[in-house]
């Protein structure tokens, strides 16, 4: 016993386990919360049959995809066919194993973490590429396409800013990068006399065109190309290419928080008095809020499964509330609190921009990239690089 | 065999878009000729909602044809209704009450708002902005609520009969009408705030689908399509019709003839058929609502078009009489097949993205195209 728990393997697995089991399920409510965002923004209601307000709907929908059929065209290159969703979310699901959820909760911490999580991204292009290209349709080619023109050239940019953040951090490894941030005491998106919200801003906009999203997401515009590479996948396949989608917006709203914007930390972490109003009170507020809010839709829902499930949900933002209190519990979680919570906020500016913008055209996407993106990028770090050579 | 090698060039690429298509509105085939995105030409193959309207005309007494208007430009069939019976009055030589007039203006230009709404919603899902469509849904409900409570029905209305009106306007409707041009007039400037002034729209419409004046007059393009390409022809002032002389109101026209002053032209109607509702419902007069028609009606031997000024353009309804109950040949002029020859000459050189703005922006409807 003591031999398996001294193990440094141990943690690894657990938490890539966890990840592995935890994250589909974390993809179909960012799913829901999509849609229901959405819905807001849009005078209606999303989702309310399955379930209470309709906090089932993505367990029905994983049933439902893992039931269809499972088509493969006659036309396409079957094995081809067959890999590119696996490679997809294979990567997707690879650049989780350096994320820092919190100083307590990662996989690994490897020297080199940001280029490992930035060459995965880049691996997943050849899933959406080969899928696109075996599927040996036209909309899929087209979108295929675009796909690799598209992300190639807004890696670009990310790269740059990325690079900008590092010489500020001067480090690669993911905890490294938190870490120095806390040593610094200031966030790298507002150090160097604020001149770093430039890259920040450049990297949040390059991390929506990386992940196809509204509204650069010519890949799979709906209106023109149909679904782009996908349309011709159905069933768990096409799943596979969401739950890719998803990750990667997880792990790219991930790397901004952790680059930019003081990952696991809490805002202001070297300001000693806001420690109990921000560690303690705002979590418990929080989901004290939550749970009232659960507990407010179960008097409201009418069914009884509605209404315990409502409960029970209620009961258990309360119950998080509580482990919030605890002091032991408190300083295990609440760096993957703050992390999540951050994380979420950028998950809801990527929803809130696909419900705001037009789509661009295929040429205007690539003049934002290459007359826009990368000059602004490339002039960030060199200003932010003599900043440094200076201040240093 | 010579025909296909020249056509499949081994540069191009040919696309067929539709006639299951996210963003061809209904049932439109479109065969792209593509060099990368780029489209070289584009060949529509219509007639996938042929139901023989023309033909069934032949077959039916005056009255029964009516309701069959209706379903061919569905989202504005309180128009064709009014086109249908303006014809067959001009036929029949039959004399429309004021007050059914006044009416008949203010549910057409109701109609004339819902229709541009719904085109206002697809065509900005068309370029991907996906919220508007759901505010624009929001306003047409409200016009198709005033359509349920004077007639029953919501879209395919049936709200005009030969002669004039089958039913009086409901108690509250003058009250509905003003609460609804009030409320919608706010929401307009809205639209505008979101679309007007984005640059990504600006990029995704200007310049895009150019169709200039002479172009349009040789196909015989009417409609916002015309007057976006500069020329002031609007029916309801060119040759009015159901008194549209006592109101009060302008004609919108742009310049440059692309998908952009299209766009704007169609907002600038929003305003225009505000201010017409507001004046008819205001000097609504009283008096019947029907004129002298016979049960039985024969009108005499002869020939007679009458057109309106439809929301997508010219309608026009030609129709010859034998004497008989039956029309003897009733010919429809639909703007939307009419634009739609436009296509290809809009599409040259654009990419494949805004091969779907400019079907968007032309705003057809299939039951009308095919009929």
């Amino acid at each position: 016993m003591e031999e398996i728990l001294d193990n440094p393997y141990l943690q690894p697995i657990i938490a890539t386990l966890l990840i592995i089991a935890v994250f589909p399920l974390v993809a179909g409510y960012m799913v829901l919360a999509e849609r229901k965002v959405l819905a807001d923004l849009q005078v209606r209601l999303g989702p309310m049959r399955v379930g209470p307000y309709g906090f089932l709907q993505p367990l029905a929908d994983a049933f439902k995809l893992m039931l269809k059929e499972d088509i493969i065209p006659a036309a396409s290159d079957k094995w081809i066919f067959w890999g590119a969703p696996v490679l997809s979310t294979f990567t997707a699901l690879t650049a989780f194993s350096v994320m820092p959820f919190s100083d307590k909760f990662y996989v690994a911490d490897v020297n080199i973490g940001i280029l490992f999580i930035l060459a995965m991204s880049s691996l997943g292009i050849l899933g959406l590429i080969l899928g696109g290209w075996s599927s040996n349709s036209k909309y899929s080619l087209l979108g295929a396409l675009r796909s690799a023109a598209q992300m190639v050239s807004y890696e670009v940019p990310l790269g740059f800013t990325t690079v900008t953040a590092l010489m500020v951090a001067e480090t690669l490894s993911m905890q490294g990068i938190v870490q120095s941030q806390l040593d610094k005491g200031v966030w790298i998106a507002f150090s160097n006399y604020g001149l770093m919200l430039v890259p920040a801003v450049v990297f949040f906009i390059a991390a929506v065109a990386e992940t196809n999203r509204a509204p650069f997401d010519l890949p799979e515009a709906e209106s023109e190309i149909v679904a782009g590479f996908h349309t011709e996948y159905s069933g768990f396949r096409w799943a596979l290419f969401f739950l890719a989608e998803y990750a990667s917006i997880f792990v790219i709203c991930g790397i901004a928080v952790t680059v930019f914007f003081g990952g696991w930390l809490r805002p202001f972490a070297n300001v000693g008095f806001l420690e109990t109003p921000l560690n303690v009170v705002f979590p418990i507020l929080l989901f004290v809020v939550i749970g009232a809010g659960c507990a407010l839709g179960a008097a409201r829902v009418t069914l009884a499964y509605e209404k315990a499930i409502m409960g029970v949900l209620a009961l258990g933002m309360f119950l998080v509330a509580g482990l919030f209190a605890i002091p032991m519990i408190n300083e295990l979680i609440i760096g993957f609190f703050w992390f999540l919570f951050k994380v979420l906020i950028f998950i809801y500016v990527f929803i809130w921009v696909r419900g705001t913008f037009p789509r661009f055209r295929y040429d205007q996407l690539m003049q934002v990239g290459w007359k826009y993106l990368i000059p602004i990028s490339m002039g960030g770090l060199i200003v932010n690089g003599i900043v440094l050579l200076f201040t240093s | 065999m010579a025909t296909s090698t020249t056509f499949l060039d081994t540069n191009e690429l040919v696309l067929n878009m539709g006639p299951q298509h996210p963003s061809t509105h209904g049932v439109l085939r479109v065969i792209l000729k593509l060099d990368g995105e780029k489209v070289m030409g584009a060949d529509c193959v219509i007639g996938y909602l042929h139901r023989g309207v023309e033909k069934i005309a032949e077959n039916r007494t005056y009255q029964q044809f009516a309701p069959y208007v209706d379903r061919m430009d569905y989202v504005a069939a309180v128009s064709n209704g009014l086109g249908y019976c303006l014809a067959v009055e001009t036929l029949g030589g039959i004399e429309v009450p004021e007050r059914a007039q006044c009416v008949r203006v203010i549910l057409t230009e109701l109609n004339r708002i819902a229709s541009h709404l719904l085109w206002l919603g697809t065509h900005a899902l068309d370029i991907g902005a996906m919220t508007p469509v759901f505010y624009c849904f929001r306003e047409r409900e409200e016009v198709l609520k005033i359509f349920e409570k004077y007639c029953g029905a919501r879209l395919t209305t049936h709200a005009f009969r030969i002669g004039g009106l089958q039913y009086e306007t409901y108690d509250t409707f003058e009250k509905d009408c003003h609460a609804f041009c009030d409320w919608f007039e706010k929401k307009v400037v809205e639209y505008e705030e979101l679309l007007t002034t984005n640059r990504i729209w600006v990029g995704r419409t200007k310049g895009v689908g150019i169709l200039d004046a002479e172009a349009c007059k040789a196909y015989g393009v009417t409609g916002p399509v015309l007057r976006a390409a500069g020329v002031e022809w609007d029916l309801r002032k060119a040759q009015p019709y159901c008194g549209y002389e006592k109101y009060d109101f302008d004609i919108p026209t742009c310049a440059g003839g692309d998908t952009y002053d299209r766009y704007i032209v169609r907002m600038q109607e929003f305003h225009q058929s505000v201010r017409i509702i507001r004046q008819a419902v205001d000097s609504l007069p009283e008096g019947p609502i029907k004129g002298r028609v016979s049960k039985v009606f024969k009108p005499p031997v002869g020939e007679a078009y009458a057109s309106i000024e439809a929301p997508k353009g010219e309608l026009g309804y030609y129709v010859v009489s034998d004497g008989s109950t039956q029309p003897f040949r009733l010919r429809v002029r639909p703007p939307s097949f009419v634009n739609l020859q436009a296509l290809d000459e809009m599409c040259r050189g654009c990419l494949v993205a805004d091969v779907v703005a400019i079907i968007g922006t032309i705003d057809i409807v299939l039951g009308e195209v095919d009929r």
